[in-house]
């Protein structure tokens, strides 16, 4: 069979569909939910590849470009209040941020 | 040709009083720092009221012997959607006569009351009432526009009341000021709505303008209703002065106005203001002749206010009160005289009792003064000893009111009589019994009084009250003695025309032209000045033919039962009041009327208040809208509250649902939309 | 829908008609791998219990998913990933993981009660994603060249991709580069502690500081030595 692109486009929902049900799985854990968010951009980024290459237009490759350099900012800045989270409390629980309750 | 009068000279009738008043009321008081004395200041306003008479008397001589007229604006206030408000003068015979009146008695009791409020603190704010009251009267009868007339109204309203209550400290005298302007607003809520139908239909309010369409607005029916315009604007404007002039249901006022010092008494309860009424309806008569359901009504209440008024007259024994019921039947007089068409004879009964009814006041007020304020006719008597000047001006007083023959009252009372035979309306029958009726009880009241103070064993003594104040008066004995000159001699200025004038002015009056264009009478339908016209042949004539009539046997006999029952046989009275015990209580309670206003009407609306204050606007209000929508919003934004968990999961959870149904939205967007319009 | 891969174990007669009558190329066998190992290390990422290897499961993700941009003719991109992603970012992930100290029981707890809405969530994304492709998207295309066909000339990715960068997307390119710096700064702001050895002032602390809080002048009494004691005579 050929490759067409519903199975690129498959590929990045199903991607997309385990990130999702990733951050609503762990409550406890911070960090596999900063891994989660990086799977969702993983995901969009292959439906951008995968149209750029079967639409041959490159502009698609070009938002791949910078949703990598705006992934890898945000990373970073998660990981450092990640950092401060767990010098301040000690661990990296979710379910006890809930100073913002109105 | 009718020349024109001096504006300024007119100007300066109602303005000289004016500047008295506020010269004496800023700077004699407190309020402006007390530098006029009370020499300074009653000269002040006397000069003012003065001036305004002897130009008032030059105004009249000018009318009355050149024919001058005067109808001209002074002054535009403002300009409301095509509506004049100006400040404007009509001078006419009318006016001039009222204005005479009004300038006359106003200086007499400016000059009575020097000797009256000698021992008064208040004395220099009195007198800039009284001044006030006379610009604001003269406002009235001198304006040539609806608005300035209810200027003037309600001038004399307002000045009415700060008098009535001038002893501010009693108790009755507030509730006695309060009643008067509250029973006048009444009154003035009627008169507003005959202006503002005026108004809306005529679109202006000065007289001739309302005046020339009056033809118009006789023609077509208050919109909604199948009442006549004409009549409406009538009525409404009658109310008006039936709340000033005191008629029945709203006479209530007057008898507790008495609380007032006697000089106002005399000057604007019954000289001036009450006659404001009558005067607004005769200046009105081109309106008033258009209806004959509004002059119907008139007459009726004009008789009822005659002859019950006078019937409670007899049982009063206060001195004032006792002129005060006089008033108001002779007020009832008045108007059955325009309701009977006759508004000279009404004018010219208003110029006559305004001179004898205010002597009456002054000599009651100059008794009152000599018996040490006691005002109780049961503890005076003989007084005619002590005080003789006062009790032969308050015989001719007495005379007057009472109709005899050649005196003032004579000719207007009998006038008023006749016209009321003469009339063609379905009320006249029932006006007529009432004013024959009643000549027999004012003669009755009149020398019962008069019989009781001046006359009779001396009954000081037996005064129950009249201990109590003595230990700071210097006057030993209880003696009373009579008035100083400042008292003395306006009575003797005002029983001149109580004796006097109308011999001389019944002519010129009623059946000359002095009133000419000033009233207007429909001689066809209401035929009776004419008739009346046709009896007269001069005022000896009138005054000799007198003696063989009804009303002058009635008002003898009623002289002689007072007579028979207060100097003959003292003990009668009491007996016939033990058989009538029921009839005596009904007027006792004058009709139970004070009773009805109190109880249920006074109740009424204080019950209505209460109730919308508490249900209205503390539940409905307070607690519904107001306090109920910020809970309400407390209660929305609990629940919303929830929403703000805190949990960042909670967050991305509820992005997440929203992006799966917007996205669910626009994949089975079609299909819905094809689902529902199938 | 893709359709399952069939276990090659056995060439029954049925699947090996089918087989020559169809064969799978081999780029599309290479896909198939890659994606089913991808599927894998995702599923690994958000279930595993220890967070070390959730952050390898994750490298290893990316690493599939380069291979399949370089299937996708995406070199420069691919190559991006493995160098960005897997050579710093996972990197920091991972050192940040070694460096808490998590307690690992805990972390897992509550995880099967929330496992229901967790699955419908899943599954609901699914199905609405497999609606919209199903209806709408022109699947059954082959590929549309970047150039027009006729021109067989071979121009690299990186070159096209530098092209479109360096005229058109000049300015989102500094803005991209502005955001990186403020990631850099930030991340330093907020983490970075001071050395508790460190003997270095705060100058304005030092400018506030007022002469009371030095120097303090006490009273002290002048201390007079006490006489010598005389000597005591005729008293024992």
């Amino acid at each position: 069979m050929t490759l067409t692109l519903g199975h690129y486009l498959t590929l990045g929902a199903m991607l997309f569909a385990i990130a999702v049900v990733g951050i609503f799985l762990n409550r406890k854990n911070l960090i596999v939910l900063l891994m989660a968010i990086e799977l969702m951009l993983l995901a969009v980024n292959m439906n951008f590849v995968a149209f750029s290459h079967f639409l041959g237009d490159m502009h698609g490759q070009v938002f791949v470009f910078f949703i990598l350099t705006v992934a890898a900012a945000e990373s970073a800045i998660g990981l450092a209040i990640l950092v401060i989270l767990f010098r301040n409390r000690s661990n990296i629980n979710v379910d006890e941020l809930d100073s913002l309750q109105g | 040709m009718s020349q024109s009068l001096n504006a300024s000279t007119l100007l300066a009738i109602p303005l000289s009083p004016l500047v008295g008043s506020l010269l004496a009321g800023i700077f004699g008081t407190k309020f402006g720092g007390n530098w006029i004395g009370r020499r300074l200041a009653h000269s002040l306003t006397i000069l003012g009221v003065l001036l305004a008479f002897i130009l008032s008397a030059l105004t009249l001589k000018q009318v009355a012997m050149d024919g001058a007229t005067f109808n001209a604006t002074i002054y535009q206030w403002m300009v409301v959607g095509g509506l004049k408000m100006e400040i404007g003068f009509l001078v006419d015979g009318l006016t001039a006569m009222m204005m005479c009146v009004v300038t006359f008695v106003s200086l007499m009791v400016h000059l009575y009351t020097i000797g009256y409020m000698e021992e008064d603190d208040g004395y220099n704010r009195f007198f800039a009432y009284i001044s006030l009251f006379t610009f604001a009267m003269l406002m009235l009868v001198m304006s040539n526009n609806l608005l300035q007339l209810f200027f003037g109204w309600e001038a004399v309203g307002l000045v009415s009341y700060l008098l009535i209550g001038f002893w501010f400290n009693k108790p009755s005298a507030i509730f006695a000021n309060l009643k008067a302007f509250l029973v006048n607003r009444v009154g003035d809520f009627g008169f507003i709505l005959g202006i503002g139908l005026i108004a809306a239909y005529c679109g202006s309010l000065d007289y001739n303008e309302v005046f020339a369409k009056g033809g118009e607005l006789a023609k077509i029916t208050l919109p909604g209703t199948e009442w006549m315009l004409i009549t409406v604007i009538c009525i409404c404007l009658f109310i008006g002065a039936m709340g000033k002039s005191a008629q029945f249901p709203l006479h209530v006022w007057l008898p507790d106005s008495m609380e007032g010092p006697t000089p106002i008494s005399a000057l604007i309860h019954a000289a001036t203001m009450v006659t404001a009424g009558i005067f607004m309806v005769t200046r009105m008569s081109p309106l008033f002749e258009l209806s004959d359901t509004a002059l119907n009504l008139i007459l009726v209440v004009g008789a009822i206010t005659a002859l019950f008024m006078g019937l409670l007259g007899i049982i009063q024994n206060d001195i004032k009160r006792v002129v005060a019921y006089s008033t108001l039947s002779q007020l009832g007089y008045m108007t059955v005289a325009l309701g009977a068409s006759a508004y000279s004879v009404a004018v010219f009964h208003l110029m006559t009792h305004a001179f004898f009814k205010a002597l009456l006041f002054l000599g009651a007020g100059s008794v009152i003064m000599g018996m040490h304020h006691n005002q109780d006719i049961r503890w005076m008597g003989g007084v005619r000893k002590y005080m003789p000047i006062t009790w032969v001006t308050s015989l001719l007083g007495t005379l007057a009111l009472t109709g005899t023959p050649f005196f003032a009252g004579f000719y207007s009372k009998d006038s008023i009589i006749e016209v009321a035979h003469f009339s063609t309306l379905p009320a006249a029958g029932f006006a007529y019994f009432a004013v024959l009726a009643g000549v027999f009880v004012t003669a009755f009241y009149s020398f019962r009084m008069y019989f009781l103070v001046f006359h009779g064993q001396e009954r000081y003594e037996q005064n129950p009250d009249a201990h109590a104040g003595d230990h700071d008066h210097h006057d030993e004995h209880h003696q009373p003695h009579e008035s100083p000159w400042v008292v003395t001699v306006p009575l003797v200025l005002l029983a001149i025309p109580s004796v006097l004038i109308g011999y001389l002015t019944v002519h010129p009056l009623l059946f000359g032209d002095f009133f000419k264009g000033a009233i207007v009478v429909d001689t066809a339908s209401h035929p009776a000045m004419t008739m009346l016209n046709e009896i007269f042949h001069g005022p000896l004539a009138m005054a000799l033919h007198a003696f063989t009539t009804l009303p002058f046997a009635l008002a003898l006999a009623g002289a002689l039962a007072a007579y028979y029952m207060y100097m003959v046989n003292p003990a009668l009275p009491a007996a016939i009041q033990a058989r009538v015990q029921p009839l005596y209580r009904l007027l006792e309670n004058k009709y139970y009327m004070d009773w009805i206003n109190e109880h249920l009407l006074a109740r009424g609306a204080r019950a209505l208040g209460r109730g919308l204050w508490k249900k209205g606007d503390e539940v409905l209000i307070d607690g519904a809208l107001v306090n109920g929508s910020w809970k309400l919003i407390g209660r929305v934004a609990a629940l919303a509250r929830r929403l703000q968990s805190g949990y960042l999961y909670h967050y991305a959870l509820a992005m997440i649902v929203g992006v799966l149904v917007l996205m669910t939205w626009f994949v089975t967007r079609p299909a819905l939309l094809d689902w529902l319009n199938r | 829908m893709r359709r399952r891969l069939r276990q090659p174990r056995r060439l029954t007669p049925l699947t090996a008609e089918a087989w020559s009558k169809n064969p799978m190329d081999t780029k599309t066998a290479f896909f198939l791998l890659f994606s089913l190992v991808l599927l894998y290390a995702a599923l690994r990422v958000v279930t595993a219990r220890n967070p070390v290897h959730a952050v390898l499961h994750l490298m290893l993700a990316f690493s599939q998913a380069a291979a399949i941009w370089l299937l996708l003719k995406a070199e420069f991109l691919a190559i991006t990933l493995v160098l960005v992603y897997l050579g710093a970012v996972m990197v920091l992930f991972l050192f940040v993981v070694m460096m808490l100290d998590i307690k690992i029981d805990q972390l897992r707890h509550g995880f099967w009660r929330h496992f229901p809405v967790a699955a419908m969530l899943g599954v609901v994304v699914v199905l609405e994603m497999a609606a919209v492709l199903l209806s709408g998207f022109r699947l059954s295309e082959a590929p549309v060249p970047a150039l027009p066909i006729g021109i067989e000339v071979e121009v690299s990715n990186t070159k096209e991709l530098g092209k479109l960068l360096y005229t058109q997307y000049v300015y989102p390119i500094q803005v991209a580069a502005s955001i990186l710096l403020v990631a850099m700064i930030a991340a330093i702001a907020l983490t970075l502690r001071q050395r508790k050895d460190s003997k270095a002032i705060d100058p304005g602390l030092q400018v506030r500081v007022r002469a009371a809080d030095r120097l303090r002048v006490v009273q002290v009494e002048p201390v007079t030595p006490s006489p010598p004691p005389q000597p005591q005579e005729g008293k024992p």
